[in-house]
């Protein structure tokens, strides 16, 4: 088997006293859609922050690529913070959405998506603008270019922001509950454009309560309670019957919000 | 006696001049303020604890004595320590500082309501810590703190008013002046209120042209 995208190996988050993430072993194969699943405070949308490294986590070891984000974790257990440069270079791996959008408001769409091609990639501004139009094309919203976010609805918003985060060419795509914020009749769009995505073979990592989605478009299923990973693997394996106890109970809370065609 | 503003108006040319020093410290002080108050509540904010419990102090005496009593420490009280200011001169360090402290305050205000998740989004694109304060953070922050930044122009334009007592020959001093030599006080107090409430009303309105203008810039939703 090849390389995983990410490898993450005993993971501990703890914020103060509570244990956040307890001893997380995942791997997210290459090319696949992995999706995170678990009620409210289960971790899940921590365990991606630390795959983003917006969290730092407490101990234990993330590789993206094969490659060690921020901390390296000797087998000895003696942990570095690895230098600030080798941080930037394997964040710059992965591509992260966020449940509020956060679309930076006094930018039009066509601003937002050309940012950091200017600032960080240093790109002239026509290029820059060039490749950010190409980007809004992907998903559906190049007569929006020149919109500001109030303009948009919200999943013309969190596709903007989406096409912000391809712009930069990530290997892996992050997805923090990228339509939880979004009126059911929005979702749909944004779904879709994950979809295409993760036909085109993009490594994704969704944390999600759109059971159906990851039902349907997830190659692996993660089910996280608790701060603990319950169990992780392909869909049919997990919601075949008989299920794990925890996961009935779970999906017993979401029949009348699409699952309905798993029960 | 009569009721006469007429009386006053005749001295157009001393209220004019008034005027013009009331516009000058009034348009300096909001510039100085703002600039200062910028600084101190940048600095508040990325400066580390120190920088920020020092500055925080300082503006909170500021803010916790009247203008009044700044005014005279200042103008009476700098002597003692070698430092000698014309009316003018002192007027404007006055109010500059009197703003800065105000409008550090709002643009503190400002900073914080910034939602953290822009500057997340910002650090995952890879832009550094400097480039998301340019790029994102300040600029978001002038637009929050547009309306509260015209309340306190506003403000500081009254404030201004004050100065008249260590002799600044700005519009209250002139124009009660003037009063005073034509036994006409209520007149002059009369013509004062209307001037500062014309300047206030159309500051009020160009900063309501200003906010709707900018509005399309705010977030929608979340």
């Amino acid at each position: 088997m090849s390389l995983p995208a990410i490898a993450i190996t005993k993971l501990v988050k703890r914020f103060g006293d509570s244990t956040v993430l307890q001893d997380i072993d995942l791997e997210i194969p290459e090319g696949k859609v992995s999706c995170l699943i678990g009620p409210s405070g289960s971790g899940k949308s921590t365990l991606l922050r630390c795959l983003a490294f917006l969290e730092e986590p407490t101990s234990g070891m993330i590789t993206i690529n094969g490659e060690a984000l921020g901390f390296f974790e000797a087998p000895n257990g003696k942990r570095e913070r690895l230098p600030p440069a080798q941080i930037r270079a394997v964040r710059a791996k992965t591509g992260m959405v966020f449940q509020q959008f956060n679309l930076w408001p006094h930018m039009t769409a066509l601003g937002n998506v050309s940012e950091a091609l200017k600032t960080v990639h240093k790109l002239p501004k026509g290029e820059a603008e060039a490749r950010a139009l190409a980007q809004l094309r992907k998903v559906g919203l190049e007569n929006r270019a020149n919109h500001y976010p109030s303009q948009l609805s919200g999943g013309q918003q969190q596709r903007v922001a989406i096409a912000r985060a391809l712009a930069l060419e990530p290997k892996i795509m992050l997805f923090d509950e990228p339509t939880s914020a979004l009126d059911p009749e929005l979702t749909g769009e944004v779904l879709n454009v994950m979809r295409d995505l993760a036909a085109e073979g993009m490594t994704m990592v969704v944390v999600t309560h759109e059971i159906g989605f990851a039902a349907t478009v997830a190659h692996q299923i993660s089910f996280l309670d608790h701060g603990r990973l319950l169990f992780s693997g392909p869909p049919s394996e997990i919601f075949a019957k008989p299920r794990h106890p925890r996961l009935d109970q779970f999906l017993d809370t979401y029949l009348d919000r699409g699952a309905s065609m798993l029960a | 006696m009569i009721f006469n503003p007429q009386i006053i108006l005749e001295k157009l040319p001393e209220i004019g001049s008034g005027l013009l020093v009331t516009l000058i410290l009034w348009l300096v002080g909001i510039a100085g303020g703002v600039a200062v108050g910028f600084l101190v509540a940048t600095a508040r904010r990325f400066g580390g604890r120190a920088i920020n419990l020092g500055l925080g102090a300082l503006v909170e005496v500021l803010r916790g004595t009247p203008f009044l009593i700044q005014v005279f420490l200042l103008y009476y009280g700098g002597p003692f320590v070698g430092l000698m200011l014309d009316p003018i001169p002192c007027g404007l360090i006055a109010l500059t500082v009197y703003a800065a402290a105000y409008y550090s305050e709002i643009f503190r205000a400002g900073y914080a309501a910034v939602p953290p998740g822009h500057v997340e989004a910002a650090e995952c694109l890879g832009l550094s810590r400097l480039q998301a304060i340019r790029r994102v953070q300040i600029p978001e922050m002038a637009l929050i703190v547009l309306p509260p930044a015209v309340n306190l122009a506003v403000i500081l334009l009254k404030e201004s008013a004050v100065l008249s007592i260590i002799t600044v020959p700005e519009l209250t001093a002139t124009v009660s002046a003037i009063g005073s030599q034509q036994y006409a006080f209520l007149e002059a107090i009369f013509v004062l209120a209307v001037i500062y409430w014309a300047i206030v009303e159309a500051t009020g309105r160009l900063g309501r042209v200003a906010e709707n203008r900018l509005s399309r810039l705010r977030t929608a939703n979340a």
